[in-house]
């Protein structure tokens, strides 16, 4: 192997890469708040919502799961256009990833919702709770901490999986990589570089989501 | 000019569909196997080759994988070889897949209770005879789920390889789309492709999943 590695151009090309951090950031912070608060609707849909709500929740949740992002970004982007729905780039990369995300958390949290036993029901229920109350508190609350390792790991994967953005021609960190080696032609070093610093977004991501967690549900600490 | 009736496009897309199949199964299989040998050095491997694997796969899990394919496609060119875009699809989707498998498995291993070991070793067993009579019958029996829950990733993830320029099934939705400006119904009928491969093989594992439980129950 005689190829020499060069990183000496990184130096005209570091606002690129912060850019693009930035927007990938941005990305999964929208999709990952409204990505779950949508899993959260659908779980409680699928265990506990109108009966006409379940199969359609069961639907979704199936089309998802069973096709790959980049096909659900491309019909977003590229097939709702033409059914009269039009989406700049950022908004169907956003929309895209809450949809994803939505499907993946609502599988997960629903996963929480059934491991809750029968009884507490009947105890918030006898609590005179009205059902929205005892599903918050008696029901949701605790089967997100149980499932929250669970659905940190999902969001990390999502944020993986928003590399495939940059087809769409979204800034976002992949788009730096592309952009780079385009015009230097170090394309193993720009893409090295963009696969570190995606590691190290997964490993701060799952940090934080756990610190979270913590601090969300703070009477699991001593149980651990 | 022609024109393409929804027939032709369907045609077309089902014939791309075939080396979304061809590598998938190589991936799955090629990953398969190095999975296993991976999972042997993660479990036997002591604290030289144990800590090796731990660090492979949380590369590999941590990083997006049109990252891991990009890398493969210019990382291999650098040796001088000119690099056709199936080859680096099948090595990036191999290691990645291998990294998944490993780690899976690895958690099946372990979910065999403590109680089997100490039970085989009074019966005077090697580590091997261990593994081979006690350990690894009980750890295949639960990994069958998961893995064939993880091959429905693996035929998600060769939608990637379209990316660096591997004619599959989403490389082929993309080009139709482009030659008949119809990207509704093409990205449409390609995300129904993919459901009709993946939906047998997620409820295949939701099913083996729940005839377990229900073994264990007992």
């Amino acid at each position: 192997m005689t190829y020499e590695f060069d990183f000496a151009w990184l130096a005209g090309y570091w606002p690129v890469f912060a850019r693009g951090v930035a927007m990938t950031i941005r990305l999964i912070l929208v999709g990952g708040v409204l990505g779950i608060a949508l899993g959260i609707f659908c779980a409680w849909g699928r265990a506990l919502g109108p009966r006409w709500l379940r199969p359609l929740v069961a639907l979704y949740v199936e089309l998802i799961r069973n096709t790959p992002f980049l096909i659900q970004l491309f019909f977003i982007f590229f097939g709702l256009p033409a059914a009269g729905f039009r989406l700049n780039e950022v908004e169907a990369a956003s929309l895209a990833m809450v949809i994803n995300l939505g499907a993946y958390s609502a599988e997960i949290i629903r996963a929480g919702i059934e491991a809750t036993p029968r009884g507490q029901f009947e105890a918030g229920a006898s609590l005179a709770l009205s059902p929205l109350q005892t599903f918050r508190h008696v029901v949701l609350i605790p089967a997100l901490q149980k499932i929250w390792p669970a659905l940190a790991s999902q969001v990390v994967i999502v944020m993986l999986g928003s590399a495939v953005v940059s087809q769409i021609a979204v800034e976002d960190l992949t788009f730096a990589a592309n952009f780079a080696q385009s015009r230097t032609f170090r394309a193993f070093e720009a893409y090295f570089l963009s696969t570190a610093i995606y590691l190290a977004l997964a490993i701060l991501l799952r940090f934080l989501l756990l610190r979270l967690g913590d601090l969300l549900f703070p009477h699991k600490r001593g149980a651990r | 000019m022609t024109q393409f009736t929804l027939l032709d496009i369907l045609r077309n897309l089902v014939f791309a569909t075939q080396w979304t199949v061809i590598l998938s199964l190589v991936s799955f299989i090629g990953g398969g196997l190095l999975g296993l040998g991976l999972l042997v050095l993660r479990i036997g491997g002591g604290r030289i080759f144990a800590p090796v694997v731990r660090v492979y796969v949380e590369l590999f899990q941590g990083t997006p994988l049109l990252m891991q394919l990009f890398l493969a496609f210019f990382g291999l060119g650098l040796f001088g070889i000119d690099v056709p875009p199936w080859l680096a699809a099948a090595v990036a989707l191999i290691l990645w897949t291998a990294a998944f498998l490993t780690e899976i498995w690895r958690g099946c291993v372990e979910a065999v209770p403590k109680g089997q070991w100490e039970a085989s070793a009074s019966l005077g067993m090697s580590y091997v005879e261990q593994m081979r009579h006690v350990v690894l019958p009980q750890a295949l029996k639960i990994a069958i789920p998961p893995t064939v829950g993880f091959s429905v990733q693996v035929v998600k993830g060769t939608a990637l390889t379209s990316i660096i320029g591997f004619t599959e099934l989403s490389k082929a939705g993309t080009v139709l789309s482009n030659a008949t400006f119809q990207p509704f119904t093409v990205y449409g009928l390609v995300a129904l492709i993919y459901f009709a491969l993946c939906f047998p093989l997620s409820q295949a594992a939701r099913h083996l999943e729940r005839k377990m439980n229900v073994a264990h129950r007992h």
